[in-house]
């Protein structure tokens, strides 16, 4: 090495690494989120997609509209509004005058690959959705997408769906983590012979995003990276994101009261409350939209096809100890209600904790008491389970007899489509925030696997119908307020409360973000 | 030594064949219905038949035997349906986590329990023999998860000294380049003195947490079985010749009495390698254990059965490794 080389080397080695710094995030520029599990796959639209892969579908994947965000009641964090949408592929949308289709222009974006993102992108993408089976399918038809020849693309940069009928949910049902855009070139060129790419697709990401991702082991850890041409959005302000599945809840607690992690999610209420209580990190807690924890009542079979005996339970459930020994007061009561049915769901039903009213019903009914079982999750026990402890407690007196049946995962589901279960306690939680659309799942007749208590009226489905497609206001309110009134008097389910959906993470991190599918937006986060 | 491992081999087959056809057909035989579940909420019955269908479960039982056979035979355990993944990747990722593990506390175990043993059997009822007592009875009504919480809450919770218990490695590192799997191992081979410093720091607490529970049986069997040497009359021959204290007790005594600890710490062994999943759960150790445990919650039949098989492997190479180390130790092994 003679002595210019050598010069020009010690010159230009500390740019060298400054440079390399700079491309290295720093520990300030990089989020730790700790959760139970992590996704199963990358494609939320595949088959037997877990709940964190919305995540991947929410930050590495664009959609065409997303929700205008509201700030949270508490000052900490964001939600949404699903009636407000905003552009996020899409620049601009149009219905047609005779209200028959919606037109889109799609602004000039590309995809990680580099490859412009186009209106035969979003073709491809919405029409995968609705052949590929499964939850996806039966997510697009909430909103009356169901066929691949409504969707249009007229040019490169111009998309069209035509109706199938008009349907106020199919706008913000292409706000959800369903409808989302994929590089249909790049998916495509790697298929094989599968028309809609499902194996590969499932282990990466072709999208336009605002993270890629950098690695993936299943069950241990996710990372991703921001994606630095994305411009459908704000620039996110963390660069990059470490996701770790860990399963122990005491350890993601540990881990974020010695402020390893930045961000835990999924606590139970137990140690949300604590944290809460402690002060030392902050709590979010956002009552999930169209979410109840209830108690069903088999309405086709067994003891409770006797109204008289479901409105026992409804009177006999021990409320108020459930919200502070199973929930902790992570919720939102839904009982003791004073007025009728107002236009809005969850809303608390007319019962109270009233066992005179109990006795009196179940001596008119079953004078000689019975013996029931109650269905639940394990995999919700932290909750279910005391639950259904309490219930058991508090109708030993009225000479009902309550055998607890606590089922695993594979088989709850089972059991549940069995529909032969006197008793369960489950929660529900429907995407798409309107009354119509929880009733539609869990009071209609045609008896999804939601419909866990099998009831059956058509005065019911009536209502539930002319709510659903009505135009008209009044007419919708009359409807709304005739079926959740069907409900308080019929009682085939007895909300107990609307769960809280908590996050907690240090006081540095703030831009916290909630969504209908409850998964973090990695675009939003920021840290001091 | 050659025609005992191949007569070994040779028996290790039938169980082999048992432990495919029984964990076929337990896992059939289980409750729940994976189609149902992985149809997701909203399945109606025609989408969970369609899954059926995919999956083969709608075939006579023969013939999803035959298939997985089939499958078996060219090396494809099946794939996952909770991590999408195929079963024989994941199964090589895992194993060596937990293999990592589950030697490096048996080691500690060892180092602990057999001179702990050895010396409580020396000086019967003196302190080092209640020592061992405490222990051992410690080590065995502890349950794992209960010492390991209690680690975590101490050793890092409250005192900081050891790192967050985040599985393998720091978030903030990479993966040493693979050789064996065994971080501690690849890290070094590689040179990378951090790293392998982040995977030591990040193993000790999990690897010390099992080894306080298979401290206990070696702790106990050495005792036992060193006792029975010390009072059994070749020694006693040894001592009346005049042998030092030392070689009657390490060349006679000991080396009679390893044979049993032997087979004990090969039991352990296989034991912990399944076991140890409430380790790692409360460690978030990316091991073959919580892998299994979570499959047959969600009724994934591909991973239980390759994980059933994989351990039978592992068990019949393990009962070899005790087989051919016997001989090593008591000559008479050999002749027979």
């Amino acid at each position: 090495m003679d002595r210019r080389t050598f010069l020009a080397g010690a010159l230009a080695a500390p740019a060298i690494a400054k440079q390399a710094a700079a491309q290295a995030p720093s520990r300030a520029e990089t989020l730790l989120l700790v959760q139970e599990y992590g996704p199963n796959s990358m494609d939320m639209q595949g088959l037997g997609s877990s709940q964190p892969v919305n995540g991947v579908a929410l930050n590495c994947y664009d959609r065409l509209v997303r929700f205008k965000t509201l700030p949270l009641p508490g000052g900490i964090g964001k939600t949404f509004d699903l009636q407000q949408l905003e552009p996020e592929l899409a620049e601009s949308w149009q219905e047609s005058s005779d209200n028959t289709s919606v037109t889109f222009k799609l602004r000039d974006a590309t995809h990680h690959s580099g490859r412009p993102v186009t209106a035969r992108d979003v073709k491809w993408s919405l029409d995968r959705a609705v052949s590929i089976g499964g939850f996806a399918t039966t997510q697009m038809a909430a909103g009356s997408m169901e066929k691949p020849e409504q969707f249009v693309a007229l040019d490169d940069k111009t998309f069209r769906i035509d109706y199938a009928r008009r349907d106020k949910l199919l706008m913000p049902n292409l706000g959800v983590t369903i409808p989302f855009v994929f590089d249909s070139e790049t998916a495509k060129a790697n298929a094989g012979a599968d028309p809609w790419a499902k194996e590969w697709l499932k282990n990466n990401v072709a999208g336009s995003g605002a993270f890629k991702i950098e690695s993936w082991k299943p069950g241990t850890e996710t990372i991703y990276v921001r994606n630095e041409a994305w411009t459908q959005g704000t620039k996110p302000s963390l660069r990059r994101i470490i996701t770790r599945d860990v399963p122990s809840p005491s350890t993601r607690r540990a881990l974020l009261e010695r402020g390893d992690a930045d961000v835990s999610f999924g606590l139970p209420p137990k140690d949300f409350k604590e944290l809460a209580d402690a002060g030392k990190v902050q709590v979010v807690g956002v009552p999930v939209p169209n979410g109840i924890w209830y108690v069903a009542m088999n309405a086709a079979t067994g003891p409770f096809s006797d109204v008289r005996l479901r409105q026992a339970i409804a009177w006999a459930i021990p409320y108020d100890k459930l919200m502070q020994v199973a929930l902790y007061g992570r919720g939102v009561p839904m009982w003791g209600a004073t007025s009728g049915p107002i236009v809005a769901w969850p809303q608390p039903f007319p019962y109270d904790t009233n066992l005179e009213k109990a006795r009196a019903l179940v001596q008119a009914a079953a004078p000689g008491g019975f013996t029931t079982s109650v269905l639940f999750d394990a995999g919700q026990s932290t909750i279910a389970e005391p639950m259904a402890v309490l219930l058991k407690e508090s109708l030993a007196p009225l000479g009902i007899t309550l055998e607890l049946n606590k089922v695993p995962g594979a088989n709850f589901r089972g059991e549940l489509n069995k529909k032969t279960s006197p008793m369960v306690i489950n929660r529900f939680a429907g995407w798409l925030d309107w009354p119509d659309y929880y009733f539609f799942w869990n009071y209609h007749g045609n008896n999804s696997i939601f419909n866990v208590a099998s009831y059956q009226n058509p005065a019911m489905d009536k209502q539930i119908d002319a709510a659903r497609f009505a135009s008209d206001p009044v007419v919708y309110a009359a409807a709304v307020k005739g079926f959740v009134g069907l409900g308080e008097t019929d009682v085939p389910f007895v909300p107990v409360a609307q769960p809280l959906h908590d996050v907690a993470m240090q006081k540095t991190v703030g831009g916290y973000q909630f969504w209908p599918c409850r998964e973090p937006d990695f675009r939003a986060f920021t840290k001091a | 030594m050659g025609s005992l491992i191949i007569s070994r081999l040779g028996t290790a087959i039938p169980s082999l064949i048992g432990v495919i056809v029984v964990t076929f057909l337990l896992t059939r035989v289980l409750p729940g219905d994976p189609a149902t579940y992985f149809a997701g909420p909203v399945a109606t019955k025609e989408a969970i038949a369609v899954i059926q269908h995919e999956l083969g479960l709608d075939q006579p039982l023969i013939v999803q035997f035959g298939r997985y056979v089939t499958d078996l035979a060219h090396g494809n355990f099946g794939m996952s349906l909770t991590t999408g993944q195929p079963v024989l990747r994941e199964i090589a990722n895992r194993l060596p986590a937990s293999a990592e593990l589950t030697l490096l506390s048996l080691l500690l175990a060892v180092m602990v329990a057999v001179p702990l043993g050895v010396l409580a059997a020396l000086r019967q009822g003196s302190w080092i023999d209640h020592l061992c007592r405490i222990v051992t009875t410690a080590g065995v009504s502890l349950p794992v998860f209960f010492t390991g919480l209690l680690a975590v809450y101490v050793f890092y919770f409250v005192l900081g000294w050891a790192p967050a218990p985040l599985g393998r490695l720091d978030s903030f590192l990479t993966d040493p380049p693979r050789l064996t799997g065994f971080f501690l191992i690849d890290s070094a081979v590689a040179g990378q003195g951090d790293v392998f410093r982040a995977a030591l720091a990040q193993i000790v607490m999990p690897a010390a947490t099992l080894a306080v529970f298979a401290l206990a049986p070696l702790a106990r069997i050495t005792r036992a079985s060193m006792l029975a040497t010390l009072a059994s009359e070749f020694v006693r021959t040894a001592r009346a010749n005049g042998l030092t204290g030392r070689t009657v007790i390490v060349t006679y005594a000991f080396r009679n009495a390893v044979l049993p600890v032997l087979t004990t710490l090969g039991m352990v062994f296989s034991f912990l390698l399944g076991a140890n999943v409430l380790v790692e759960k409360v460690f978030a150790w990316p091991g073959i254990g919580s892998y299994a445990v979570e499959a047959l919650i969600a009724s994934d039949f591909a991973p239980v059965q390759g994980f059933v098989l994989t351990m039978a492997i592992l068990y019949i190479a393990l009962n070899l490794t005790i087989d051919v180390l016997y001989g090593l130790v008591d000559p008479r092994m050999r002749a027979a």
